[in-house]
């Protein structure tokens, strides 16, 4: 258990942020500027707290009430940063190897062999950081860190430097540790590496902790900016497939709250995947719609109207669908129009053509073994 | 006796010379690596006096270096006084008083190059291996010195081949005493006082070349090396 409370000016931000981290992954999720990178180093003491606490497992790491601030190597943190850090002068294997020697023998419960067969870097071991890849490079940083038997992981945004393709090559590696046992806070501003990654998450915003629970959860119940463009807003669903429908050509995922109907994807059945929902692809029905074309038609509430502001034509609603929310984007003459009042019920019309089938093959991938979409 | 056969004296001096260049530089790099290490990370009052004071003897007539050792490590001077009383230590006049003079002479020709590869590192490394349990003094050996290591070369090799060449800081401050203090340039100067000394100084000099070019190509060979061990970083 990982307990962090800390408050920190820097230049114009005040980090003012309190959570708590268990095992397995929590993101540290926000815009870039909001803070994540400054919490990460002051829970390895690379930068110090104005005022707080911090603790992993009962170790008091930073008390300031207490007096008590740890030196960065008497703390038993691991730290994955962005950009790899290897020593340019060592093996892949001395690199491994560094801070495993600084543990006591009986408090090692990681050694090189688990950690080779983990990252599959056996055939790195030789090497120097130089010559590899920048998936590699970012491989062996794990491993080290991982290897210097640590109480807890932070991880840096590990993927920012990198290309879609060494993502894609490295992401099934980062989720083999989530069931370390160790807490690993994992920063970053890329929501398809935090649903992919994250058992938990914690939502920052100019310093602060504004939302903080189960991955799924949240990401199910806000609204969201896209994966691809910040300007563009939307849910992200938590279903599972249900089944395919060959003949018709569709996968049938199923939601708290519903049943969404895709182009047929290569997901085994009872795989769960996330459905990234664009907020200008719901519509919104009063009554059941007949003759219609689409497929997905969801029952819901409206549980909020955004803002009657005249300087736009089109304006949000926010509609319970189950559990789940989903934005959906409208004009303001059809909220006049269909005298839309908050807590009706409505119909939330999802074009199924229009579930983005980048978004799909992203989520595809995210199922991992060989779950490839359909050309 | 050929013109290029040696002399026992010569031979005594080429041995003089590479002992006393040697001990200057083995003496002096740890310091040189400390003071480069200040320089390079630390700000502190007074630090461009430090820095000028290290740089003087580069800049200073070697003469005036030596007269300034001669005041302040001579038997009567205000150290050497103290250092002969309670170490037993003197410095005048003997080899140890040339390695001395070497030492302070070279000093900023090593701290130069140490200095730019520390600052040439990228001190984010050094957090890492922070983070990874190394303490201070771990992190200085296993990442810090290990990169600085070209710089490191390259200011011995320096150091060496200034040393060697001393001339006037030595023989102001420890004399010219063949066997003693007569390193290499002493014996040329010495050998260009007499008449047909001309034979001698010029085998004299051939072997200073020499030495010089063997010294000036292993230290870029080693460089190299280093670099490449150390992958670019560093100069």
């Amino acid at each position: 258990m990982l307990e962090v409370d800390v408050k920190r000016r820097l230049g114009n931000l005040s980090i003012e942020a309190r959570f708590s981290s268990d095992q397995g992954v929590t993101a540290l999720f926000g815009r870039s500027g909001a803070g994540k990178t400054s919490i990460v180093n002051m829970v390895s003491g690379l930068l110090r707290p104005d005022e707080g606490h911090i603790e992993v497992d009962g170790h008091v790491l930073f008390d300031s009430a207490a007096g008590v601030d740890l030196p960065p190597w008497k703390r038993r943190v691991g730290y994955v940063f962005q950009e790899g850090r290897l020593f340019p002068h060592l093996t892949v294997r001395s690199n491994l190897l560094y801070g495993w020697r600084f543990v006591p023998a009986a408090e090692r419960y990681l050694a090189l062999d688990q950690i080779v067969a983990l990252l599959d870097l056996g055939a790195l071991l030789r090497r120097r950081p130089r010559s590899l890849s920048g998936g590699e490079k970012q491989r062996v940083a794990v491993g080290r860190a991982l290897l210097s038997n640590p109480r807890a992981l932070l991880m840096d945004e590990p993927l920012a430097s990198l290309d879609v393709l060494m993502k894609r090559e490295i992401l099934p590696y980062l989720e083999r540790l989530d069931n370390m046992g160790i807490p690993i806070l994992y920063v970053s501003h890329s929501l398809d590496e935090v649903s992919r990654l994250a058992r938990n998450l914690v939502l920052l915003s100019a310093g602060r902790v504004t939302r903080s629970g189960a991955t799924d959860e949240i990401l199910s119940q806000l609204e969201l900016w896209s994966p691809e463009d910040e300007t563009e807003t939307g849910t992200m669903l938590a279903t599972r497939v249900s089944r395919h429908d060959a003949e018709a050509g569709l996968t049938h995922l199923d939601f708290r709250g519903g049943e969404l109907r895709v182009p047929l994807v290569d997901i085994p059945e009872g795989v769960a995947v996330r459905v990234w929902i664009r907020a200008r692809d719901v519509g919104v029905a009063t009554e059941p719609p007949r003759g219609l074309s689409l497929r997905n038609v969801l029952k819901g509430t409206l549980v909020e109207i955004g803002g009657d502001d005249n300087t736009r034509a089109v304006t949000e609603l926010r509609l319970r669908i189950g559990n789940a929310t989903l934005t959906s984007l409208v004009t303001r003459q059809a909220v006049r129009e269909l005298a839309l009042t908050q807590g009706q019920d409505v119909y939330a019309l999802i074009k199924s053509a229009n579930l983005d089938r980048r978004q799909l093959s992203l989520v595809a991938a995210m199922a991992g073994e060989g779950g490839k979409p359909r050309p | 006796m050929s013109d290029w056969s040696l002399s026992s004296a010569e031979i005594e001096a080429l041995r003089l010379s590479v002992r006393i260049a040697t001990w200057s530089t083995v003496a002096s790099l740890p310091l040189a690596a400390l003071a480069a290490y200040v320089l390079a990370r630390y700000h502190f009052w007074g630090k461009e006096l430090l820095n000028g004071l290290l740089h003087m003897p580069l800049v200073l007539p070697p003469v005036v270096t030596g007269y300034l050792l001669l005041l302040l490590l001579g038997r009567r001077g205000l150290v050497g006084a103290w250092l002969e009383q309670t170490f037993g230590l003197v410095f005048a006049f003997r080899w140890t008083g040339a390695v001395v003079a070497a030492a302070v002479v070279a000093f900023p020709l090593m701290v130069r190059p140490i200095r730019l590869s520390l600052e040439a590192i990228d001190r984010r490394l050094e957090s890492a291996a922070n983070t990874l349990g190394a303490n201070r003094w771990w992190t200085w050996f296993t990442v810090t010195l290990p990169l600085s290591l070209p710089g490191m070369v390259v200011g011995a090799i320096l150091g060496f081949t200034r040393s060697l060449g001393e001339f006037g800081a030595t023989i102001t401050f420890v004399s010219n005493i063949p066997g003693e203090t007569q390193t290499l340039s002493l014996a040329v100067h010495s050998a260009l006082q007499v008449p047909g000394g001309e034979p001698g100084a010029m085998r004299l000099t051939v072997i200073i070349v020499l030495v010089t070019i063997v010294a000036l190509v292993a230290s870029e060979m080693l460089g190299r090396y280093v670099a490449r061990r150390t992958q670019g970083y560093g100069a």
